[in-house]
C-alpha cells in the first residue's frame, strides 16, 4: 500500500533519519517510536505530504506518491497533533465540516460516531467547553465516519483515559482486519496483534 | 472527485467559518466599530465645515475602510493555523483554491459587506453630496473583495510566523493602493458631474483578476507556511 524507500531528512542541521525504508501493508499497524525530537512527527508530515524538506521516495500502490496525491488524500485519515478541531463549534458542527470536505455524512452517522467514542450528551456543548481528553475524542470521532484505508495518527493517546485507549486499540484492530492500513505514533505499549515497530534515532 | 462533493465541501467551508465568525463576535465588531469610529472623528478633528468635508469625505471613508480590513484581517487563518485546520484543508482532495475561495468570500460577508451597509450613513455625516452615494457603495462593493483577498496572501504568508507586527500592513497597504486610488477617483468624478463607470470598471477588472489569482497564490503561500 505505502512504500517509502530511503528517505533522508536533516531538521536544524541535525540529521533525524538516513536511509529509511519500510513497507505498510493493507491490513498492517506500524507503530513508529522514538524519544523525544526523533522525528516521529516529521516522519508522518513527510508521508503525508506536509513537509517536503526530505530526500528519497515514497510509493502509493506502487506509484510514485506524487503523481498520485489525489487518490492518496481520498484515501488518507490524518489526525495530528494538532486535531483540527475548532474550540467555538460544537462537536457536531466540526464532525459536520470535517465529513463533508470529504465524503458527505448526514447527521445520523456523526451522531451515531459521537456516542461511539462517548460524547454522547456533548453534541452541542461549545469545545472549549469539554476537558482535554473529550477534546482529543472529537478528532477521534472522525475513525468511525471515513472510509479512508489508510489511518495516520500522530499521539492519538496522549490524554485519553484507559477506557479511551481500550477504544481506540479496538478502532485500530477492526481497521486492519478489515483491509486498511494504521501508523502510529505513541510513547504508550499497545496490545494489538500483529503489530509492527518502528524505532527512529537508534543509530544515534 | 465529484463536482457535487466539491460543491459540498465548498458550501460546507463556508457554512463553518460564517459560524465561526457569529460565534465570534469580537472578531467581527471590533473592526467594524474601529471603521465608524476612525470616520466620525474626522468632523471633530478637521472641521465641522460641510465644504471641507465633503472633498474629503470619499477618501475618509475609504481609508477608513482599508484600515479596518486590515484589523479584521489579522484572525484571519490563525486559529485554523493553530488548532490544526489548515493541514485538513491541505490533506484534501478538493482543490486548495477553492476552499480558500470559500473562507475568503466568508470573511468578505462579515467584515467587508457590514461597513458597505453602513457607508451611506456616515457619507451622509461627512455631508457627502447625494449624487455620490451610488458610487461610493458601487466603489466599496467592487475594491473591498480585492483588499480582502489581497489580504489573504499576505495573511497565508505570515500566519507561521509567531508575532507578525506591521508586516501585515507593509505587504498589503501597497497592493491595495491602487484600489484606494480608483475608490475615491471613482467617487469624486461622480460628484464633478462625470461618469465614473471608467474607474468603476477598472476596480471591476481588478476584482476579476484577483478572484482568479489571489485564491491561488494564497494556496501556495499556506502550503509554504505548513511547510
Amino acid at each position: 500500500m505505502l512504500e517509502v524507500r530511503a528517505l533522508n531528512c536533516e531538521r536544524n542541521d541535525r540529521l533525524l533519519f538516513r536511509d529509511l525504508s519500510f513497507t505498510l501493508e493493507a491490513g498492517q499497524a506500524l507503530q513508529v517510536k522514538g524519544g523525544n525530537g526523533s522525528g516521529k512527527t516529521t516522519l508522518l508530515r513527510i508521508i503525508c505530504g506536509l513537509n517536503d524538506s526530505y530526500s528519497g521516495e515514497l510509493f502509493w500502490h506502487g506509484a510514485p506518491l506524487g503523481e498520485r496525491r489525489d487518490a492518496f488524500y481520498a484515501g488518507l485519515l490524518y489526525i495530528g497533533h494538532r486535531v483540527a478541531v475548532n474550540r467555538v463549534l460544537t462537536p457536531l458542527e466540526n464532525l459536520r465540516w470535517s465529513s463533508r470536505l470529504r465524503n458527505p455524512a448526514d447527521d445520523g452517522p456523526i451522531n451515531e460516531a459521537l456516542v461511539h467514542i462517548g460524547l454522547a450528551g456533548h453534541e452541542d456543548s461549545p469545545c472549549h467547553s469539554l476537558s482535554a481528553g473529550q477534546y482529543q475524542r472529537v478528532s477521534l470521532a472522525r475513525l468511525f465516519l471515513r472510509g479512508a484505508g489508510l489511518w495516520v495518527l500522530d499521539e492519538p493517546f496522549t490524554t485519553l483515559d484507559t477506557h479511551g485507549v481500550t477504544l481506540l486499540e479496538n478502532l485500530v484492530t477492526r481497521h486492519t482486519e478489515s483491509g486498511g492500513a494504521v501508523l502510529i505514533t505513541t510513547h504508550h505499549k499497545l496490545s494489538l496483534p500483529g503489530l509492527r515497530a518502528l524505532t527512529l534515532g537508534v543509530a544515534r | 472527485m465529484s463536482g457535487t462533493n466539491i460543491g459540498t465541501a465548498f458550501l460546507a467551508t463556508l457554512k463553518r467559518d460564517l459560524l465561526i465568525s457569529l460565534k465570534r463576535r469580537n472578531d467581527i465588531l471590533n473592526p467594524f466599530m474601529f471603521f465608524i469610529i476612525v470616520v466620525s472623528l474626522f468632523p471633530i478633528g478637521v472641521s465641522p465645515e460641510s465644504a471641507m468635508l465633503r472633498q474629503i469625505a470619499a477618501g475618509v471613508i475609504w481609508i477608513a475602510v482599508l484600515l479596518a480590513s486590515m484589523l479584521s484581517m489579522d484572525s484571519l487563518y490563525r486559529s485554523d493555523y493553530e488548532d490544526g485546520t489548515l493541514e485538513q484543508l491541505l490533506l484534501s482532495s478538493v482543490p486548495l483554491y477553492l476552499l480558500v475561495f470559500a473562507k475568503n468570500i466568508a470573511h468578505w460577508l462579515v467584515s467587508g459587506l457590514p461597513v458597505i451597509l453602513v457607508s451611506p450613513l456616515l457619507a451622509y455625516m461627512l455631508a457627502l453630496p447625494s449624487e455620490g452615494y451610488m458610487t461610493l457603495v458601487a466603489s466599496l462593493l467592487l475594491g473591498t473583495p480585492v483588499v480582502g483577498m489581497l489580504g489573504s496572501i499576505a495573511v497565508a504568508l505570515t500566519v507561521g510566523l509567531g508575532s507578525r507586527g506591521l508586516i501585515l500592513a507593509v505587504i498589503t497597504v501597497p497592493m491595495s493602493v491602487p484600489v484606494l486610488i480608483f475608490g475615491t477617483l471613482a467617487v469624486q468624478n461622480a460628484l464633478a458631474g462625470g461618469s465614473p463607470l471608467g474607474y468603476l470598471a477598472l476596480l471591476g477588472a481588478m476584482l476579476a483578476l484577483t478572484i482568479s489569482l489571489a485564491p491561488l497564490a494564497t494556496a501556495a503561500a499556506l502550503r509554504i507556511s505548513m511547510n
